[in-house]
């Protein structure tokens, strides 16, 4: 029974510290890659290439005077930042990046929980992401972050309907809720060479399901929470220091766990086509199946990060009018069209 | 079986303080707020009692759904239109006729029922296919009574939201 815990306790840290170091790395990915979009240089001096330049900001959001308005719900306003980070964490948890290793001598699978309604905790998870936005709104006690509270809530409740009907196909095809055997479905070939990942199976309900994602993160063109020439900075204006730091923080954290999810329900998760074949051993083929998930999980962000500064921002009505009337008839479409391929077949 | 007492208590802790706060506060923020770890608490005792898939159907629908909504509701009321929306002791008398009815009934349910006392499984079981099964055949009725009710509750909000004011 120890054993079982001190398994849990150390992918546990080793997932925290990943994430950590993924944030940082990420800030300046994002950096970097908007300059070079926009003809600028970017952040070059700190480190090499600037790598250390998001180590020196984020001492120095440490050192910073936390400021609380006079006005504002203090209480409030102090748990707004810790329930966006808690809930941005524990998405991660039943998401696989591998199969199974060797680890203390016994056969371990390689997520935090194993759990049999995987996907709804996800889901489930994902929707309490409202409530830090929708606190620090109302708690700053000023009319735009209240407005950026309100827009996210508004927002997310609408985008997490599609969200979960374009997952609904995924579900009908490979028939559990466990997102270890998701991804062991689409470990198979179609017709003996293409992979059987859902991207294929369910093209619909892979690009439904990015939309929502990018949503769901109010990254651009989704960010109307916190639209810079509307909103001032929106539900974050009235934070400084360190909590302002767990915004961001639960930000690119929401980043890495919509695109670990997208990668496991959609690209196959750790599945390297082929590399069965390959002829490795048991632990070479499990270290193999997670640097491949790393990387898939590395070019979602990438792709996050490149749409951010490609696509302008909706205007609210049209995100209102996407996410109801587009969205929402195109995922039960793709529903029923499931249902009546697998009744033929 | 000691940490699983420990945790019982703690998750029947949180919802009790929490339920508390929702009745007793004067602010209705407060309440409204202290209702997630109400929530919370109740979704936690049912992980205890191995009924994963309850707990997460909690979570997702109570949690991230009505709340959320009623969080908005109250939120949008006492910020933007400015009405200082605080509970107040009305009406006593009918008051407390009703709730000693209710507690009345309540604890007597409460003497009258033989209560299980540990889960009725050991570990999580694949409950979603058979609660699937179970709702599109034997419960079929209820179930599309239920959708019912719910789309004549949409239609009503639908209805109130959109009607025309008259000139006052």
């Amino acid at each position: 029974m120890d054993n079982v815990y001190l398994v849990s306790v150390v992918k546990f840290v080793m997932y925290v510290a990943i994430v950590l170091i993924s944030v940082i790395l990420i800030g300046w990915l994002e950096r970097r890659i908007s300059a070079f979009m926009q003809n600028r240089t970017g952040p070059n001096r700190v480190g090499p290439f600037g790598l250390l330049q998001i180590l020196i900001d984020v001492v120095k959001l440490l050192l910073k005077e936390d400021i609380v308005p006079k006005s504002a719900n203090k209480r409030i306003h102090d748990l707004a930042p810790i329930i966006s980070i808690a809930v941005a964490l524990s998405t991660f948890a039943v998401v696989p990046f591998g199969n199974t290793i060797e680890m203390f001598g016994s056969e371990v699978k390689l997520m935090i929980a194993d759990v049999n309604v995987g996907i709804l905790y996800m889901l489930s998870i994902t929707s309490l992401g409202v409530y830090g936005l929708t606190l620090a709104g109302w708690a700053s006690n000023n009319k735009y972050s209240l407005l950026g509270g309100l827009r996210s809530s508004a927002q997310m409740i609408s985008y997490e309907l599609s969200m979960g009907l374009s997952i609904i196909g995924v579900l009908m095809v490979s028939g559990t809720l466990r997102l270890d055997q998701i991804v062991l479905h689409q470990t198979s070939y179609l017709g003996g060479w293409l992979p059987a990942w859902n991207i294929f199976l369910q093209p619909v309900a892979f690009i439904t399901f990015a939309v929502a994602a990018f949503a769901e993160t109010n990254r651009l063109p989704f960010d109307l929470p916190e639209a810079e020439p509307e909103l001032v900075a929106g539900y974050h204006t009235e934070y400084t220091g360190l909590k302002f730091g767990l915004f961001m923080l639960a930000e690119y954290s929401n980043v890495i766990t919509a695109s670990a999810v997208i990668v496991t329900l959609f690209l196959g998760g750790w599945h390297l086509p082929y590399a069965e074949y390959l002829g490795l051993s048991p632990f070479g083929l499990s270290i193999l199946q997670i640097l491949t998930f790393c990387v898939k999980v590395a070019l979602v962000i990438l792709f996050f990060i490149v749409v951010r500064w490609t696509i302008p921002r909706f205007r609210y009505d049209q995100l209102m009018n996407l996410g109801w009337k587009v969205m929402l008839p195109v995922a039960i479409a793709n529903v029923l069209v499931t249902g009546l391929v697998l009744l033929v077949i | 079986m000691d940490l699983y007492i420990i945790v019982f208590y703690l998750f029947a802790l949180i919802t009790l303080a929490s339920a508390a706060i929702v009745v007793i506060s004067k602010n209705i923020v407060y309440s409204a707020f202290a209702l997630l770890f109400t929530f919370f608490g109740v979704a936690g005792l049912y992980v205890l009692l191995m009924a994963d898939f309850i707990a997460v159907t909690q979570l997702l629908i109570y949690v991230g759904g009505i709340l959320v909504l009623l969080l908005f509701g109250v939120m949008l009321t006492t910020k933007v239109i400015r009405v200082d929306m605080r509970t107040a002791t009305v009406r006593t008398f009918p008051a407390v006729v009703i709730v000693a009815a209710l507690a009345g009934t309540l604890i007597g349910i409460f003497w009258s029922t033989d209560w299980p006392q540990s889960p009725a499984s050991d570990g999580f079981e694949r409950t979603i296919p058979q609660i699937g099964e179970m709702l599109l055949t034997s419960y079929l009725l209820p179930f599309e009574i239920a959708s019912v009710v719910l789309l004549v509750a949409l239609i009503g909000a639908a209805m109130i939201a959109r009607r025309e004011r008259k000139a006052l």
